[in-house]
């Protein structure tokens, strides 16, 4: 890794938090339970670095088990988290 | 193909982040949601076509596995158990963090003859650091919430002498993987003091307290994933995890301040266990209470023209909400006006009352925060607290000896009348009386919330 890569990854991160602050201070009170199970959600996005990181591990069995125990865990955080934002949010009515 | 792979991942980012912005309105929300889905479905598709994932059928089984599980879990779980299950799934995510690590760490080191850059290495450290206390920390909130273990504020001698010993031997441990980088010995010790740091922190953390701290893990699973972000070295993990991230960090805040509780106070926990033996000796234990009955508090309803509900834990508990939204059907249709009073840390998490209200049909928008309701409390008829006790307890504005002075409250007491459903006399969380039991228009509705609003509303039904 290059001090240029690390510097821009930096930079990503920056505005990326900036944004969710922004962003996620005018959620109203009301939605802050959604919010909760929702961006649980998206933080199952490390299913990404596991479903990458079983593949180059192809070869030995134990990361491999590793691998894929991860890819379950991750995908019921990701399916489970979105279905019950889901269900919560069609409750709400005015 | 390199590149439509990278644009894939732009565009998840970016419909994560019109996701996250549709969420601020009730009416836009469901379509945020699904709106991130799909972000999440091309990331996941995307990643799948890059590898060529058709090769490798096991991929594609624990994914298929890991949906239905999900799904299925998601269709089943009831409302009242939402927190534990937030809980559960944050710590899958914490602990994909660090087999995501580890393996980064074990390819690199056997792979590679060459070392690991700094930065990948301070990453891959971190997402295993973080990552493990968010998976075990999340597993002890998921055990406290769901009761399969003790709830209460778990405490010994030199706790925290303890885990600030773990955490400088973990650092030190990092510190020597970062020397001697083949020293797999030191990945091992991290990762198993990481898990011990997650039980550890959260165990003496009791009840009521557990807004803040699922607050709190939530945000590591969001820093875990930027961490794993900078081991891979992408851009989508990053922006999703500091998303998940600064959401976790906004809510612990808002907890924080509900309770005019430092964070670092909380998380050294033990809150209310002392303080509720101070209390005690100070003597305001003759406290008089008015009781009611189930037919006069019928009558005080049905002559009233405006009501406000002070919902809290004990609802849950008791499973009260549709009795609730009963009570208040038959108040409207006698052309009384009903509104709901919402403390931020009413209940075990975030927005858990709003969640539980809007599940038996409450309108959303009769559900307001404390200081958007303060001012119309002097003129309201009846205040009506349900499960509800610290944070309507008055002793917050005025009393400095109370661990719960200063603490932002609802102030019930200022109605003409309260009344109060309660099953006994017992203190709430913060282990206090609450002095405004004893007011001269409190009144106490003593019983199940359930049924004895159960009867309320068929007393109303026949007025």
């Amino acid at each position: 890794m290059t001090i240029e890569i690390l510097i821009a990854l930096l930079y990503v991160l920056i505005l990326a938090s900036y944004c969710g602050f922004e962003l996620i201070s005018k959620i109203p009170p009301t939605l802050h339970t959604p919010l909760m199970s929702g961006s649980n959600a998206i933080s199952g996005i490390t299913i990404v670095g596991s479903i990458l990181c079983c593949n180059q591990l192809g070869y030995t069995q134990f990361s491999k088990i590793l691998g894929m125990l991860a890819i379950i865990l991750a995908m019921i955080n990701v399916v489970g988290g979105y279905a019950v934002t889901d269900r919560m949010l069609k409750m709400f009515k005015k | 193909m390199d590149i439509i792979i990278k644009l894939a991942y732009l565009l998840a980012s970016i419909l994560f982040i019109i996701g996250i912005k549709r969420m601020n309105k009730p009416a836009t929300a469901r379509n945020g949601n699904s709106i991130s889905a799909i972000g999440m479905l091309i990331a996941i598709v995307a990643t799948m076509v890059q590898l060529n994932v058709m090769t490798l059928p096991e991929i594609l089984i624990c994914i298929v596995i890991g949906s239905a599980i999900g799904f299925y879990v998601a269709k089943k779980v009831e409302m009242t158990q939402m927190p534990e299950m937030v809980a559960l799934f944050n710590g899958f995510g914490g602990l994909a963090s660090v087999g995501v690590g580890l393996s980064e760490y074990w390819r690199e080191s056997y792979e590679n003859t060459q070392d690991i850059h700094t930065v990948t290495l301070v990453s891959i450290l971190l997402s295993i650091l973080i990552g493990g206390v968010t998976f075990t920390g999340s597993y002890v909130a998921f055990g406290k919430l769901s009761g399969r273990i003790n709830g209460n504020a778990i405490v010994f001698k030199g706790q925290h002498m303890l885990n600030l010993l773990l955490l400088v031997v973990g650092i030190a441990g990092a510190a020597m993987v970062m020397y001697n980088q083949g020293w797999v010995t030191g990945m091992y010790i991290l990762l198993f003091i990481s898990l011990l740091l997650g039980v550890l922190v959260v165990i003496p953390i009791g009840g009521a307290d557990m807004p803040v701290v699922i607050s709190l893990l939530n945000s590591y699973s969001g820093m875990a994933a930027c961490a794993t972000g900078f081991v891979l070295n992408n851009y989508m993990l990053i922006v999703a995890g500091a998303l998940v991230g600064s959401s976790g960090i906004i809510l612990t805040d808002i907890m924080c301040k509900g309770m005019n509780r430092s964070l670092l106070n909380v998380v050294m926990g033990g809150f209310g266990q002392t303080a509720g033996t101070v209390a005690t000796v100070g003597g305001k234990s003759d406290l008089v209470v008015k009781e009611v009955g189930v037919e006069e508090a019928a009558m005080l309803f049905d002559s009233a023209s405006s009501v406000v509900i002070v919902p809290g834990y004990g609802m849950a508990v008791a499973q009260a909400q549709h009795a609730v939204k009963e009570l208040m059907e038959i108040l409207l249709k006698k052309n009384i006006n009903v509104r709901f009073a919402i403390h931020p840390v009413a209940g075990r998490m975030p927005g858990h009352m709003n969640v539980l209200l809007a599940e038996s049909n409450v309108p959303y928008d009769r559900l307001l925060e404390p200081e958007q309701i303060d001012d119309d409390l002097s003129n309201t008829d009846i205040v009506y607290v349900v499960g509800a006790n610290d944070v309507v307890n008055p002793a917050a504005r005025h009393d400095k000896s109370s661990p719960i002075f200063g603490m932002p409250i609802i102030n019930a007491d200022k109605a003409k009348t309260v009344i109060v459903s309660k099953r006994s006399m017992a203190s709430g969380y913060a282990g206090i009386e609450n002095e405004l039991f004893g007011y001269p228009n409190c009144l106490m509705l003593f019983g199940d919330a359930k049924a004895t609003l159960t009867k309320v509303v068929n007393e109303l039904k026949e007025m």
